[in-house]
């Protein structure tokens, strides 16, 4: 039986290494550690593709890997095609009887490989209809090449390429809804998560990799050299990012949507952007009238999300 | 281990090894060092499922002292420990005998 418990699971191989080249504080590998543990078990093997970017940069250091997975790094834009065309082999194989190894797929990806440019081969691998899943690590921009905004960057962050200044108030668009396009191709299984809660992350990774099919997993992954923050609160930010209701933690499930966790009291958004440098310039008078339509943003989504939780129940019912 | 490979070591079709990467000594980075009392540790894994750069060791269940060959000094261990077990000291500070994570 595959579990989540961290005693059980303190015995298992840690399938990355350490001396990786990620930065002090980074919650990307975290995000990565948490998955395989909970991946990689019941004689269960991980197969990943990856995605340029900061992950694939700073794990894959030519010509060394940290990977103890098999790990398949093609381009930018192509992380869901390639594991694809692996999962497709491997059913090949299987038919013609040459492998019984159980093999679950990961394809990796940054916002910038998942939101922007892996969107038409994500799109494309799951209509058709392939058994993995995907893992996006979403830290909110193009954080390897210097901070550039994404489709994935928040209404109001400072980006190298979306500044902050008396012109312009950081990125003025609102950040895309990536997990409800995907959830719009009617895949058996779609869920955010956060590294702040692991055992809710695993149990997902768990559904995701029991699923028959494509599985999509969204999970927040806060950068602190873009979002500017201590090395030390990453976690601590994730949290607040939950408790805000900013980043929201729930699956849905052929359709049905679950919200995992609602806090008792909502903080406001302010607190969450208080808490980072990348929206520092909101708090001038100028810009305060963005922190309110932030606040209304929210609000409104979270909202939503709670209105399709109890429709989901009520037809269930 | 996998050892470390050098640029002319590329095999066809650029395969690696996986984990090479471990042989790396990114503790080098490190400007605060986790001094953990392992007297006080409660065992709750915490600090090793938040740990970035896997340089908390366990095994059965139990938390044993940081890699600081692989620690980066992030101080998340520290900011995470319910029962602040983990103090974070400049590098500077600490005798290398008295480093033991």
């Amino acid at each position: 039986m595959a579990t989540t418990s961290l005693k059980q699971l303190s015995d298992m191989p840690e399938l990355l290494s350490g001396g990786h080249a990620a930065c002090p504080g980074c919650a990307g590998p975290i995000v990565i550690r948490q998955i395989l543990l909970a991946a990689q078990q019941d004689d269960v093997y991980v197969v990943s593709s990856i995605a340029t970017g900061c992950m694939e940069v700073s794990t894959t250091v030519y010509p060394n890997s940290a990977w103890r997975v098999p790990l398949v790094h093609n381009a930018f834009e192509n992380s869901a095609a390639t594991i694809s065309g692996a999962e497709a082999a491997y059913r090949s194989l299987k038919r013609q009887g040459k492998i019984d190894k159980k093999v679950a797929f990961f394809a990796w990806g940054g916002d910038g490989g998942t939101y922007d440019i892996g969107l038409q081969s994500l799109s494309g691998a799951l209509e058709r209809g392939h058994n993995f899943t995907y893992v996006c690590y979403d830290n909110e921009a193009y954080m390897n090449t210097g901070i550039q905004r994404s489709g994935a960057t928040p209404k109001g962050a400072f980006t190298t390429t979306a500044p902050a200044g008396k012109v312009s108030p950081g990125k003025g668009q609102t950040k895309k809804d990536l997990t409800a396009i995907v959830a719009a191709h009617g895949i058996p299984y779609v869920a955010q998560a956060s590294p702040h809660r692991p055992r809710d992350l695993m149990k997902k990774v768990q559904k995701a990799v029991a699923t028959e099919g494509p599985a999509f997993l969204n999970v927040l992954s806060p950068c602190p050299r873009g979002w500017r923050h201590p090395p030390e609160q990453t976690i601590e930010i994730a949290k607040l990012a939950c408790e805000t209701c900013v980043w929201q933690l729930f699956e849905i499930e052929d359709g049905k949507t679950t919200v995992n966790y609602k806090p008792k009291e909502r903080k406001p958004v302010r607190d969450w952007l208080e808490s980072q440098g990348r929206f520092r310039h909101l708090f001038a008078p100028r810009n305060e009238h963005l922190i309110e339509e932030i606040q209304a943003d929210v609000d409104r989504k979270w909202e939503r999300l709670l209105a399709l939780e109890a429709m989901d129940k009520a037809q269930a019912d | 281990m996998a050892e470390l490979l050098k640029k002319d070591q590329m095999k066809p079709g650029a395969i690696v090894e996986g984990g090479t990467m471990a042989k790396l000594n990114t503790g080098v980075w490190r400007t605060y060092v986790p001094m953990t009392d392992l007297e006080k540790c409660t065992n709750c894994l915490m600090c090793w499922i938040f740990c970035p750069d896997s340089a908390i060791k366990v095994s059965g269940g139990e938390r044993h002292e940081t890699d600081l060959q692989y620690c980066k000094g992030c101080g998340i261990c520290a900011a995470e420990c319910p029962v602040d077990a983990i103090e974070m000291k400049l590098e500077s500070d600490v005798p290398p005998d008295d480093k033991k994570g």
